[in-house]
């Protein structure tokens, strides 16, 4: 077993506790290439495992014959539904999704049947000759039909409302000024940059290894063990080389079958998708469709706000109910407002099934909300800025959940600081090509460009909420070693690119400094230590930071003791003598409770987060081409643990954020994918992200670890309205739907 | 999959001729995408980049310029842009650095994509791209009848392209493209246009809005009917107007995941009119300079 080696790739640096920018111990092999990501995994005796997908939407399937694929040369099994050992259905909320489609498929690149052969083209091609006898049935494409209209067929027998979330609070919803509108969020992609892969290995006790880049090894486990017919100790993770995840791998792809097809030919199995099978082998994040009217007093105080959110979940349940649930109580925004009346819906359709991603219903819920503020922004008279603060949270405000907000919101001052920033100078004619709308294309030399500025905020809930056992286990040992005490931290957390590794370092040579630890190597993360959660709702930092921090000092308790009763000895004296010391913890934060199911009320988060943005852009407006001129955010992160990491996961969040405003839609038509590659689904480029200014605030959280605040997603909800907003102002257009297109600006 | 290395010319001209369905490759750029995602598996590769002629450019006893199918376009734009500026513009807006540096236009024309950023320059300049086989020798056809419906050129199975001839610039050329990001995009149009005062015209070639690059013919004719080359007046907008019309009829766009018909058809008529303009004040500055 090989650590991570967590010093600085320069060499050992003290001082690399919390608040240092650590240099992140894999950042070089990243840069360089010679990181190992999951699909570079290899055993000599390893086999290639690939998967025959549904082409179509939603079809019967009326028969299945694997005898033309078994027949062909280096094939070693042809497995469906019939060969899974244990339950055929997973699920990360409900265990509806068939490892292989059963007797019907529901959406497009539903796998169907897996092959495992002794080199990966041979897989393929034996997958693409198996005969699948399809007989087509309507597909249900559209969300609102298949929440409203009872005449629609159902997706599943349970009806296709998989949750619909109320919100209610006050009984007015009259007001002197009025607005409202109707907006769209298109279908982004995650999009990370290493395709889903993995490889199982069978083991001697009837068991299976399973090397994985997922974002939480515990949920995989206890879906995948069932469906293997196995106890769950007999299967075990690894994490393997994460090229990203943004939520993309909250759900399992390919992890029962690679160990159904390890099981089954007795010889490890490696997986890897291609990037046009990972656009089908992944959630996304949900279309929406939002119906909002905002009321408010002639001086722009929010009397009342009701809204109709439509997510549209696609074939099967991921993690819909929570995203309904966020988008219901986030559904407002961080604002002030006395009366609500929000429905929050998820429904099946059989478009490509949606799940997590970064921000997690709080993005969609976001653009319209800041969209209507707008709005209300012009019919009161008052900047974008000053509607903002008139209605903004602060500490001791209440969510529309009823929930009090108990550490430090100060959105108001956000705002004004983000608004004194200096505005970039305008681009001249003459100016650099990249500079302008279009970039090098050279579709304008400063004909027809108009410069917009826009405002963005966005509020999140970090960690699970709605009543979930969050929480996160963390190994500690201190040992002597010939250079000193030395640290080896066992957990379970997926390291995503996110930088866990390099803060659980530094927690852990902040807590144990008085132990002499300078020296800390992390255990690669596995199931052999106990769960870490999810590295997702941006909750690591906060749930295995805080059990890394809690498993520390119980270690340091124990020191403490022995130091007390040998004063003579030094910390290396005493570790060498005593040691090794090892302690296991478990963290939890506080506990949340679920809404109620018909008010929406109920103190369902733990923690929130704010971000706001200011977007300047430059618009072609003949052409419809934009040019982000630069972003400036104002976050609150409560506690800076890695200013580096930290500005890295802003300026991430706000390309996310920029994509999403821009370009980053996965087209669906009938129920089909039309752009799936990175040739036509476009994620914004070095030329697309413009130089940031940024603010970060830390006004603690006395709940959380450090009084740090999760920072991962908030600036990937703000950056879009910001943008929308600027474009708006750019142009003079409603624009009520993100991506814009060019078209959207150009002829409307 | 056989893997073909001529070393010179008339060995690639063997091969072919011997093995038809060898596919040429010299970038790679396309031919590996296509492979990558299982387009075709063909029964050959012919891989072209051993041979040195097609990597060179030089200039004919005519004056016009023969670049090589293999010259990358980060050589087109390094060593040809005060030549061939409309070319060099186009090779500047195609994919990333590493994609300039493999990318050939030899192997834009072999693609022969309605989307190909060389295709407008070259209709737009006047080339002819010369072909070869073992068997008949050398043909020169002139681009615009070398794109003969989508990816589908006027090679014969045993013929290799070895160069273009085109022009060296006797005017301002600009090229431009409509893209949904600001770099590495596959064009949703793309328009250039070349002015040849000597022969008192302007070229123009179209991308990406019609199965095939195509020139507007109309809009050429109507500039060298109106044109006043002599004169150092900008141009009158409505003069701008109409060509711009006149471009974007030229075109027959489709609606796909890139863009909508409608919008393709009007992002020609401002790309036509802007370029035009360019142009056109380029070409005045050079005049009064002259005057
Ligand atoms: C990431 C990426 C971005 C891209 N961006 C752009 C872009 O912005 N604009 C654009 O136009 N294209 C773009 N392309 C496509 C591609 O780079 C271009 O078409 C390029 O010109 C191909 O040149 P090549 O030398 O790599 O061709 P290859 O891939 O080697 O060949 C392309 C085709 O031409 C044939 N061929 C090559 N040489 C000859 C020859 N001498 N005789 C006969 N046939 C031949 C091949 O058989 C093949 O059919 C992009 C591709 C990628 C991968």
């Amino acid at each position: 077993m090989t650590g991570i080696d967590t010093r600085a790739a320069e060499g050992a640096r003290s001082a690399q506790g919390i608040g240092q920018s650590a240099p992140r111990p894999d950042g070089v092999l990243k840069v360089t290439g010679e990181f190992a990501y999951s699909s570079d995994l290899w055993l000599d005796d390893m086999v290639w495992g690939a998967t025959l997908r549904s082409p179509h939407p939603s079809a019967l399937i009326r028969s299945i014959d694997v005898g033309p694929a078994l027949a062909m040369p280096g094939v070693l099994a042809v497995l469906t539904h019939e060969d899974v050992p244990g339950d055929p259905f997973y699920g990360l909320e409900r265990r509806h999704q068939p490892v292989l489609a059963v007797d019907r498929v529901r959406y497009q690149g539903e796998p169907v049947a897996l092959v495992a052969a002794d080199h990966p083209e041979r897989a393929r091609r034996a997958a693409a000759a198996i005969v699948v006898d399809y007989e087509v049935t309507e597909a249900v494409t559209d969300a609102r039909r298949a929440a409203f209209d009872p005449a629609c067929p159902r997706v599943h027998e349970e009806g296709n409302v998989l949750r619909h979330q109320p919100v209610r609070t006050g009984s007015v919803f009259e007001a002197p000024v009025v607005v409202s509108g109707e907006y769209e969020v298109g279908m982004q992609d995650q999009a990370f940059l290493g395709p889903e892969s993995g490889l199982a290995v069978p083991a001697e006790d009837g068991g299976v290894d399973l090397y994985i880049a997922t974002q939480w090894l515990h949920v995989d486990r206890d879906q995948i063990a069932p469906c293997l017919g196995l106890p769950a100790e007999k299967v075990r993770l690894t994490l393997a080389g994460v090229g990203g995840a943004f939520g993309a791998r909250e759900d399992l792809s390919m992890q029962v079958h690679a160990c159904m097809l390890a099981l089954r030919t007795g010889r490890p199995v490696k997986i890897v998708y291609g990037r046009e099978e990972s656009f089908f082998g992944h959630v996304h994040r949900h279309p929406a469709r939002m119906r909002y009217e905002h009321g408010a007093t002639r001086d722009g105080r929010l009397v009342y706000v009701k809204a109709e959110i439509l997510l549209d979940g696609g074939a099967y349940c991921s993690s819909s109910p929570a995203v309904v649930g966020n988008a219901a109580s986030l559904g407002v925004g961080p604002y002030e407002v006395g009366n609500v009346a929000v429905d929050a819906y998820g429904v099946y359709t059989n478009n490509p099934p949606c799940g997590a991603m970064r921000g997690f219903g709080a993005v969609q819920a976001c653009f319209a909300y800041e969209s209507q503020m707008d709005l209300l922004a012009e019919a009161c008279g008052l900047s974008p800025v000053e509607i903002r603060r008139r209605n903004a949270v602060s500490q001791g405000s209440h969510l529309i959940t009823g929930q009090l907000i108990d550490a430090p919101a100060p959105l108001a001052d956000m705002l004004t600081e983000l608004e004194s920033f200096p505005l970039p100078a305008t681009t001249g004619t003459g100016s650099d090509l990249r500079d302008l709308p279009g970039g090098v294309s050279q579709t304008t030399r400063g004909e027809g460009v108009r410069r917009g500025v826009g405002y963005g905020v966005g509020i999140k809930n970090i960690c699970f909420s709605e009543g979930f056992d969050d929480y996160s286990t963390a190994r500690v040992r201190v040992e002597a070693t010939p250079d000193g005490p030395h640290a080896l931290v066992h957990t379970a957390a997926a390291e995503v690119g996110q930088g866990l590794v390099t803060v659980q370092a530094q927690i852990a040579r902040t807590e144990l400094a008085e132990l002499g630890v300078e020296e800390v190597t992390l255990v690669p993360a596995d199931t052999s230590v106990g769960s870490a959660g999810s590295s997702s709702a941006s909750r690591q930092s906060y749930m295995t930071g805080g059990a890394v921090k809690t498993a520390c000092e119980a270690v340091r308790e124990r020191f403490r003791e022995l130091a007390a009763g040998h004063p003579g000895l030094s910390p290396a004296e005493l570790v060498e003598r005593f040691g090794p010391l090892e302690e296991t913890r478990e963290y939890r934060h506080r506990p949340t409770r679920p809404m109620d199911p018909l008010t929406g009320q109920g103190d369902s988060h733990t923690q929130l987060a704010l971000c706001v943005h200011r977007a300047v852009v430059d618009v072609d407006v003949e052409l419809g081409l934009v040019k982000v001129v630069e972003l400036a955010a104002v976050q609150d992160v409560g506690r800076v643990l890695n200013l580096l990491a930290l500005e890295g996961q802003i300026h991430g969040g706000s390309a996310q954020g920029l994509g999403l405003a821009l370009m980053e839609e996965v087209q669906v038509v009938d129920g089909r994918v039309r752009n799936p590659s990175f040739t036509d689904y476009l994620i914004p480029t070095i030329l697309d992200m413009p130089p940031m200014r940024m603010s970060i605030l830390e006004n603690a959280d006395p709940a959380a670890p450090y009084g740090l605040r999760g920072a991962g997603e908030p600036p990937t909800l703000s950056s879009t309205p910001a943008i929308a907003a600027a474009v708006r102002a750019a142009t003079g257009r409603p624009l009520p739907r993100v991506p814009i297109r060019p078209q959207d600006i150009a002829l409307p | 999959m056989e893997f073909l290395r001529p070393q010179t010319w008339a060995e690639a001209l063997a091969a072919k001729a011997e093995l038809p369905g060898a596919v040429p490759i010299q970038g790679g750029t396309d031919v590996m995408v296509e492979i990558n995602f299982d387009v075709r598996r063909p029964p050959a590769l012919l891989d072209l980049t051993r041979v040195a002629e097609l990597a060179r450019w030089s200039a004919e006893p005519d004056g016009r310029l023969r670049v090589g199918a293999g010259v990358p376009y980060a050589r087109v734009i390094s060593e040809l842009a005060d030549r061939l500026p409309g070319l060099a513009q186009a090779a500047r807006t195609v994919g990333s650095p590493q994609i300039r540096n493999r990318g050939t236009v030899g192997g834009n024309l072999g693609a022969a994509s309605p989307a190909g950023d060389s295709h407008p320059p070259l209709l737009a300049c006047g080339a002819v791209i010369e072909v070869e086989s073992a068997a008949r020798g050398v043909r020169a056809v002139p681009a615009e009848e070398f794109y003969l419906g989508v990816k589908r050129n006027a090679l014969e199975p045993d013929e290799l392209i070895k160069a273009f001839v085109t022009p060296v610039a006797g005017g301002p050329q600009y090229f431009s493209k409509v893209g949904t990001r600001n770099a590495m995009v596959i064009a949703v149009c793309s328009f250039c246009v070349a002015l040849h005062p000597a022969e008192r015209r302007a070229g123009t070639g179209i991308g990406s809005a019609a199965p095939v690059p195509l020139r507007a013919l109309a809009a050429e004719e109507f500039l060298a009917a109106e044109l006043d080359w002599a004169g150092t007046a900008p141009l009158a907008p409505a003069l701008l107007t109409r060509f711009g019309e006149l471009v974007g009829a030229a075109a027959a766009p489709i609606d796909d995941v890139r863009g909508t018909a409608a919008y393709r058809r009007h992002a020609l008529s401002v790309l036509a009119r802007r370029t035009l303009t360019w142009a056109w004040n380029d070409h005045r500055k050079a005049a009064e300079r002259c005057a």
